[in-house]
Parts: structure tokens; sequence; C-alpha cells
């Protein structure tokens, strides 16, 4: 990589990163002024959370994350994400399979589909389910103000995590492993078991993991949709705004850091099971 | 016969594979699937085995008609090009799954396991995983994974393509040697005439989803049945309007009664062989002498020569 | 292998058209039908709902203001997008694998979270860096900026998930060749890194202004809500619905929806059929 003799002073040419990657001074300013604004925007408050959380030392922090309430919106949020991803870890996969396995007229519009839980904004989400699931009802079902609402609210905004990490591991599939499996007298759903799930058992893990931090995560949807009503249908990140609404930031940070917490804990975990599994076989 | 395929014909869209083919295959016996890519043979084989299902007629596995018959109820063993090897699974977890699927006692796909491990010797590889294998190694897996089941008939797909040159001479050699020790009708494609003449017992030259010929090594090789199973086989020239093989023909330096004449415009030696290049009027014919022949005679480039089949030959066509 | 077998090919049985109309029915209950009824709603006094909205001055700055932040913010997150996705995958430093999984967490915090986190460190009253920058005339909480700022934080992983794959695809090969002939970084990067991700590129800004757009919960954190100046479009949904304003709260919703979609089908009509 010699620079030409046209082109006589090119100090960039002799100090840009090459094969090794090393930074060079101007992608080192630039990493510089990066982490810079990352910081500012996203650790620092991240940060702030979890330091306002213990400021007022463990006792603060403990009540105010174990007041009946407050526990009871805890244990609904992570009751309910854990439901919800189970049932998106079997219809994930499965919409993944129609997706890459099946054709159909049509089948281009299910891909639409699948990404306008992930584009739409979260308070019109709520709105959307309510004009099928609520008061005015076409099908006369009206589960607004009730736990399933805040089920079926997971459900519609956790949607695309599975799918969209199974599909692509699916698509690059070996098919011809599924053939030896079948001319060694394995049936579909053998090979499906002990073949083909092996090999997606990490993307349903990511998938899964994504899934749930969502859900706990969850708001906008169920503003409208399941009322908020204490101790029934009201979810941790309620908690957490009717907190700072009423001017008590240490009660919202403590709750705010066990949701953060959760999430961690559970990514962590996904993490080393989908390793796990793919080290066992 | 082991296997009868009778008038078998497949299409993909407007692409006919296979055009109403029929070829009995020989029990115990190893033959190979041989023509040039595209030409079919593979389909063929897959159709035996049941992963494509032929458009119309056919397939009979001894004796039952097997037409219908999903691949698990064929009970045919069958070897990919690139292993299709369970990549979650140990090698010993690979070779036991077929065993594993019906059912069979602990104990007995245990030593079942250990003496096909042994049989295709990596014994000291059975608790690896395939990633951890050689091309060489992963393949004979694959084919201790067939033959665990004790299949009717062994299927292997250009099972040597993969691999580089000394390999697949190796593993060549090993394949015929486990043929003759297990026995098993075995039908192997490749689009190697040399792998198929030396490790076949018959060859069936398939091309453009027709059978050319069907014979043993020498029929195909010294009778071929046309043009094209000629060339495809081994190394052709011309000598008129005959095609012949190089070192059927001979050189002759003195007057010489039905010799073509000619000049000798190159001569290159390959290893033992030597190619002579003789420049008739229209043509440019390549003879083939062995180096004592061709001391003997003297040649020298620009010197005048006659051309002809070699006495004791037998005319081809 | 050069004959068609390894052609996709359907399973054979009832199984097939099982878990087909499984997944139909699923999706169609979850989203198709639901979605079609926003819209009908929201025209089911004819365009009166839609004229409500738009004649709304308040609600017409809402959007205005809603379509400005997300502008902005999509602006910035491609800028930091493109140039984080560059050091990630052009260079090796300590503590990369540690700065991807933290980019990616945007996506896993609670957007109340976030609004939270904004408020802790820069509310004008008891934030950390708030009281400071106010006092030099800056308000960022119950203001523009703030708005900005939380809109940044949950669409920041979305150009990068797009472009960081297309880079480590295209490989740097093009680049080294560039430098050999001469071109400086500068030029390296615009006329042989930037058309190289260019779709990348431009499905992360299509998905980030869906995003952008939409967001809800941190806006409503560090907007305060206040009528007229700090209310974006999402945030008119909820108060119509809540004021019985319905047909109010259909319409805007049906707006929302409907760029959210065209986003989607955008990107879905412009991506190669190979990819998804």
């Amino acid at each position: 990589m010699t620079s030409a003799t046209l082109v006589p002073d090119r100090p960039a040419v002799s100090r840009r990163s090459g094969r090794d990657g090393r930074l060079t001074r101007a992608s080192g300013l630039g990493l510089g002024i990066a982490m810079l604004w990352f910081s500012l925007l996203v650790l620092i408050p991240l940060a702030a959370v979890v330091v306002t959380a213990v400021d007022g030392g463990w006792a603060a922090f403990w009540d105010a994350v174990t007041t009946p309430q407050t526990a009871a919106a805890i244990r609904l949020t992570v009751g309910t994400a854990f439901l919800v991803t189970l049932v998106n870890i079997v219809m994930g996969t499965l919409i993944a399979w129609v997706l890459v396995r099946d054709q159909f007229f049509g089948k281009r519009a299910l891909e639409v589909l699948i990404d306008v839980p992930f584009a739409l904004p979260t308070i019109v989400a709520g709105l959307v389910l309510l004009s099928l699931y609520g008061p005015d009802s076409p099908l006369g079902v009206d589960i607004a103000n009730t736990r399933v609402a805040v089920f079926l609210a997971f459900l519609f905004v956790t949607l695309p995590f599975v799918v969209r990490t199974v599909q692509p591991v699916l698509a690059e599939l070996d098919r011809e492993v599924e053939d030896a499996a079948a001319s060694l007298g394995a049936s579909r759903f053998t090979t499906f078991r002990r073949i083909i799930l092996p090999s997606l058992a990490p993307a349903i893990a990511a998938g899964a993991a994504l899934s749930f931090a969502r859900g706990v995560s969850e708001y906008g949807s169920l503003v409208l949709l399941s009322g908020n009503l204490p101790m029934r249908t009201e979810v941790t990140s309620v908690r957490i705004l009717s907190s700072i609404e009423n001017d008590n930031l240490p009660a919202a940070a403590a709750v705010a850091t066990v949701l953060l917490a959760i999430s961690f804990v559970v990514i962590v975990a996904l993490d080393v099971i989908q390793r796990r599994v793919v080290r066992r076989g | 016969m082991s296997i009868e395929i009778v008038n078998v014909t497949k299409r993909f869209g407007s692409f006919v594979a296979l055009d109403d083919v029929s070829v009995s295959i020989p029990s115990g016996q190893l033959t190979a699937l041989l023509g040039p890519s595209g030409g079919g043979k593979s389909t063929l084989l897959r159709i035996i085995a049941g992963l494509e299902s032929a458009d119309s007629g056919r397939v009979e596995i001894e004796g039952v008609d097997a037409t219908r018959l999903p691949p698990q109820k064929r009970n045919v063993g069958f070897v990919f090009q690139h292993y299709a090897a369970f990549k979650h699974l140990s090698v010993r977890r690979n070779v036991a799954f077929g065993l594993e699927i019906r059912r069979r006692p602990k104990a007995e796909i245990r030593s079942r396991v250990d003496e096909l491990l042994a049989l295709v010797h990596l014994e000291q590889f059975a608790d690896r995983l395939p990633a951890q294998l050689s091309g060489g190694q992963r393949q004979r897996m694959a084919l201790a994974r067939a033959l665990a089941v004790e299949p009717t008939v062994l299927l292997l797909d250009e099972p040597f393509g993969a691999l580089d040159a000394k390999v697949r001479k190796e593993l060549r050699d090993w394949l015929r040697r486990l043929h003759d020790e297990v026995n098993v009708t075995t039908v192997f494609v490749t689009h190697d005439q040399e792998e198929a003449l030396e490790v076949a017992d018959k060859i069936v030259v398939i091309n453009e989803g027709r059978i050319e010929q069907i014979g043993s090594p020498d029929q195909l090789y010294d009778e071929p049945a046309n043009d094209f199973v000629m060339r495809f086989l081994g190394p052709v020239t011309q000598l008129g309007d005959r095609l012949v093989r190089p070192h059927d023909l001979e050189i002759l330096t003195g007057d010489a009664a039905g010799a073509v004449a000619g000049r000798v415009t190159r001569i290159v030696r390959v290893g033992f062989e030597i190619r002579v290049e003789v420049t008739t009027d229209d043509q440019v014919v390549v003879v083939t002498l062995t180096r004592a022949e061709f001391l003997s005679l003297g040649l020298t480039v620009g010197a005048p020569v006659g051309v002809r089949v070699a006495a004791a030959v037998v005319p081809a066509g | 292998m050069a004959e068609p077998s390894t052609v996709v090919r359907p399973a054979r049985g009832p199984g097939r058209y099982v878990t087909r109309v499984l997944v139909v029915a699923y999706l169609f209950f979850l989203v198709a039908w639901p979605l079609f009824l926003v819209g009908k709603n929201a025209f089911a006094d004819g365009f009166e709902n839609i004229r409500g909205i738009v004649e709304d001055p308040d609600i017409v700055h809402a959007l205005e203001l809603t379509v400005t932040v997300a502008l902005i913010a999509v602006v910035i997150n491609t800028v930091f997008g493109v140039g984080i996705s560059l050091l990630l995958v052009r260079y090796r430093f300590p503590g990369q694998r540690l700065l991807s999984a933290l980019l990616d967490m945007p996506l896993s915090v609670s957007p109340i979270v976030v609004g939270l986190a904004l408020v802790l460190v820069y509310g004008g009253r008891n934030g950390w860096f708030g009281p400071a920058l106010e006092s030099a005339g800056f308000q960022v909480i119950f203001a523009t900026p703030g708005i900005v700022m939380a809109t940044v934080f949950v669409a920041l992983p979305l150009v990068i998930r797009e472009v960081v794959p297309v880079l480590e695809e295209v490989g740097d090969e093009q680049e080294q060749a560039a430098r050999s002939l001469g071109a400086n970084a500068v030029q390296t990067f615009l006329r042989i890194t930037l058309p190289a991700i260019k779709w990348g590129v431009v499905y992360g800004v299509v998905l980030s202004l869906a995003r952008s757009l939409g967001e809800f919960g941190a806006v409503k954190v560090v907007s305060g809500n206040v009528l007229g100046e700090t209310r974006t479009a999402t945030l008119v949904v909820e108060e119509n619905y809540l004021n019985f304003d319905k047909g109010g709260a259909y319409a805007t919703a049906f707006l929302l929806a409907l760029v959210a979609v065209a986003c989607i089908v955008v990107v879905s009509v412009i991506r190669p059929k190979d990819n998804r």
C-alpha cells in the first residue's frame, strides 16, 4: 500500500488504520466525541437512575419497592411478560417457519404486518387493540380494564422479536441435513425436534430475551387499554410514572432500577442458556 | 436385481432432468452413475432415495414397489457431497442417530456404533463434534452413520467432490475395500471418469437425462457405444473420420500399408508416456507411445511418418 | 451441485396448511383487523374527524412539533449511528464488545425510565446538570430540547443495527484500494464507503423515523405536556381519547399509523427480495 509517486504528501495514508484496525488520531477523536455524546445521553442518565435509587439508603429503596401496590405491579408485569414470551417462542418460530418454508399469495403482506407493532406508536397500538377488543368491539369482546388487556398489549408489542431473530437462521439452514435425517428414518416431527430446533435455539433465546425486556418496559399501549387499575391492571411503568408525577423521584428511581435489573438478569440468563444448549448437543 | 428403475421421467419446470430412464442395479455390487454436471445422475439417485419423486415411472427396491414410499420407509443409506453432518451432535451421536430413531436398546446402539467407528477408523474421534474433523473424516463419519441402520442400499452423491485430490484418491480406494468387506448394494454418483473406472463394478453413463451406456469399466472403455461415451471415459483423438484412443495408434517410419502420411509437429513427454502430435493433410493426430517405442523409432520434430490403428485393437464404434 | 435439488421444497401433507392457517389467523386477529378498524373508526363520520384535527391549531402545532423533533432526532442518530458503526466495524479498541452491547440498551429500557433518567440529569430543579444549564439559559426538561433528547435516546440503536451488518459484509478491501490510490479518509468515506452502505443507512433512517414519530412514554415524562408548546402528536391521541373525543383520537391515531405502515412498506418494497 505505497502512495503513488504522483501524490507525494499524503500523511493520512501512513497514518490510516490498516489491517490491524488500530485507531488513528482522527478516528480516536471521533470515538471520543461519540463516547461523550453517548455518555451524556444514555450512560450518565441511566447511572443517575441507579445512583438516585440507592442514594437514600437500602431501607428507603426497599420500602419504595415493596409497597403493596408496587409489588403487585411488578408481579403483574414480570408474570405477564413471562407468559407472553412463552407464547412468542412458539408462535414466533411458527410464523418464521411459514415465512421461510411456505409459499402462497399474500405472504408479502404478512411480512409487513409483523413489523407493524415495531413501528407503530405505542399509544396508537393501544387504540388499535381497543378498536377490536374494547367497548366498541365488532366481535362483542370487551377486555378493556382487565388483565387480559395487559396480556394482549404485551403480545402485540413483542410480536416481531422472536420472528425476526429466528427467520434469518431458518433461511440459512442446510436442507441436506434434514434429508439425511429423513433417509435415516426420522419422521418430519422428529427431524424438527432433534435436528432443526437445536440449530434454532440460540436465535429463539435471543428473541425471547428481547421479547421479555420489551414486555416489561411497555407503557403506552396500556394507558387506554388497561385502565391502569391499581393492584389489578397496573404495570410497573405506570407506578414509576405515578411516583414521578408525585415528585417522588427516589421512589421512581428505585422501581426503575428493579425493572432494569430484572431485564438485565433475564438477558444474561438467556445468553447463558443458549450457550449451554449449543455446546451440549 | 436390487434396484429397478422403470421409465422414470422427472422435470423441474421446463427443464427435463430425466427422460424415460430405465436401468437395473445389480445386488451386492458397486455401481457408478457417471456423467457431466447437470446430466441427471444426482436426480436419479435422489429419486431412488425418495428425496425427490419421479413425475412418471416406477422404482423398485428389492422387489418392493417403492415409488410412493417416503425416504423414511425405504431403508436406504444416503451420503451427501457436503456431509450433512448434524453439527450439534458428537460423532458418536451422529452415527447412532438412525438407531436411536428406531429405539434400539442402549447397549446394542453402543456396540454397533463402536463397531462402525472401528470400521471407518474414527474410534478416537467418537466424542468430538463434526466441526473438529477434517473433510475426509466427516465423510467417513457420514458413511458410518448411513451404514449403522443396515440399509438395503447405500447411495452416495459425489461423496468425494468436496475433498482435495489426495484425500479423494485415498477415500476412493478405501470405499472399494469397504464395499468388499460389507457387500451392501452401493450406487454412487460421480462426474470423474477415473473414479468410476477405478472403483465401480458397473458403470451407467448418464447425459442430458438419458442413459448413454451401461457396462463394466472395460466394456465402456474399450467398446464405447457412441462418441460421447468414448470422449467422456478417456482421451480421444481423430484419425480420418474415426475416433480412436491415442494409445491405440502406432507410428511407422518406413512404408506401411493403410497408414496416413504426416509430419511430426510436437513431442511432449509426460512421465513415462510420450505424446507425439502428427499433422496430416487435414488433421492433428495425437499418438501416445511408451518410452521404449519412442526411442526405438528415433523420432524428431519434422520427421515424415505414417499413422495407423495398431493391429491388435478392436475397431471402435 | 449443479442440479436443482436444493430448491425450496414445501412440506407435503396437511401440517403445512394447518400452520399456515394458524399463522394467518393469529396475525389477522392480533394486527390486521384491529389496524383496519382504526382506519374505519377514523372515517366513521366521513372526513369530519380528519377535518376536526387539521383545523385545530393546537393539534396542528403538535403535529408540526412531532415532525420537527423526529427529523432532528433522525439526523442526529444517523450521523452518530454511521460514525459509531464505522468505528465498531473497521477498528479495534478495548471495550468494543461492551460498547456494542450498551448501544443496544435503549431497546430494552422502558420509555418511562428513559424520561426519568433524563429528568434526573437535566431537570431544572434538582438534576445533576440541569440547574447549571438553566442558569446558562438552556432549558432541557419541559422544553423542546428534552423532547429531542428523549426521542434520540429511544431510536439510537436503529441506524446502527442496519448499518453494521452491511459494513461487515461489504468488507474493507474497497476502502484499502481507495487509500492505496491516494484517497484520504474523507474522500474514501464519501466516494466508497457511503455508497456501499447506502441501503443500510436508508433502512435505518426510515425505521428510526417511524420510531421517532411514535415515541410516547418518554416524551410524556420530559415534556410536561404543555398545551400548544410541548405536546406531541402521540400525547394528543391520549388526551383526546381521555376527553371523550374519540373521533379526534382515532383520526390522529390513523395519521400516525399511516405514516408507520408507510415506512414499513417503503422498506419492504425497496429491500431486495432475497434478504427477507
